[in-house]
């Protein structure tokens, strides 16, 4: 039987690439930006219901190219993982937006469903009905 | 000489009202009017403005199910790219 074989060494490939993903994900893996940083920390930015950082308080040119840049590239990547689970990109940032609040730390701002501008104490966050 | 009717004479194919696309106002159908009239004021239906202010949700149509399917995939999305969340 030939196919043992083939077999064997499709699982090789398999492993060769699991173990090149786990190297791979921690090189591409950067850090936040340290303006953008400075700024969650320091509560000017926060994430909205939708998925994206929004303004807490008027940013300065420097932070709002920052910020404008981020939601850029995280609409791009809510856009390619919709369509790979064939969901909208809506859908895809909003369930996103409810992880990404229940992630923020103490201090850090976020959207509370009524649209207000909440900050983020030791308990749960105020979050939309539907987030998991 | 006289023609010889063995029958009476038909009376005509059509009607008045027949021709003048149905529904004619009659004397009978106009005494009626002022009864209808009694009748739509005394059973109006009055809409009164809420209180409280409309609040439209622009995220309505996003299904619960739809959110519970993704988080799981969202959520890795997120562990992986930690650069702009």
């Amino acid at each position: 039987m030939t196919v043992f074989p083939m077999r064997r060494s499709l699982a090789m490939l398999a492993a060769t690439g699991l173990v090149l993903g786990a190297i791979a994900v921690p090189a591409l893996a950067q850090s936040r930006d340290p303006a953008y940083a400075a700024a969650r920390a320091a509560g000017q930015v926060g994430e909205k219901l939708d998925g994206y950082l929004g303004y807490v308080t008027p940013p300065a040119p420097a932070l709002r190219a920052v910020v404008e840049d981020i939601n850029i590239k995280r609409k791009a990547v809510y856009a390619e993982k919709a369509q790979a689970n064939k969901a909208t990109v809506e859908e895809y940032a909003l369930t996103s937006g409810c992880l990404l609040i229940a992630q923020t730390k103490p201090g850090e701002k976020y959207q509370a469903p009524d649209g207000s501008w909440q900050t983020r104490g030791a308990g749960a966050p105020l979050r939309d009905s539907r987030c998991p | 000489m006289r023609k010889v009717e063995l029958t009476r004479s038909a009376n005509p194919a059509t009607n008045r009202a027949m021709g003048k696309n149905g529904f004619q106002l009659r004397p009978r159908h106009l005494l009626a009017l002022p009864l209808m009239g009694a009748l739509a004021l005394g059973g109006c239906i009055s809409v009164k403005a809420p209180d409280k202010p409309i609040v439209i949700e622009l995220n309505i149509n996003i299904k619960q199910e739809v959110v519970y399917r993704l988080a799981q995939d969202a959520n890795a999305t997120i562990e992986s790219n930690p650069d702009i969340f």
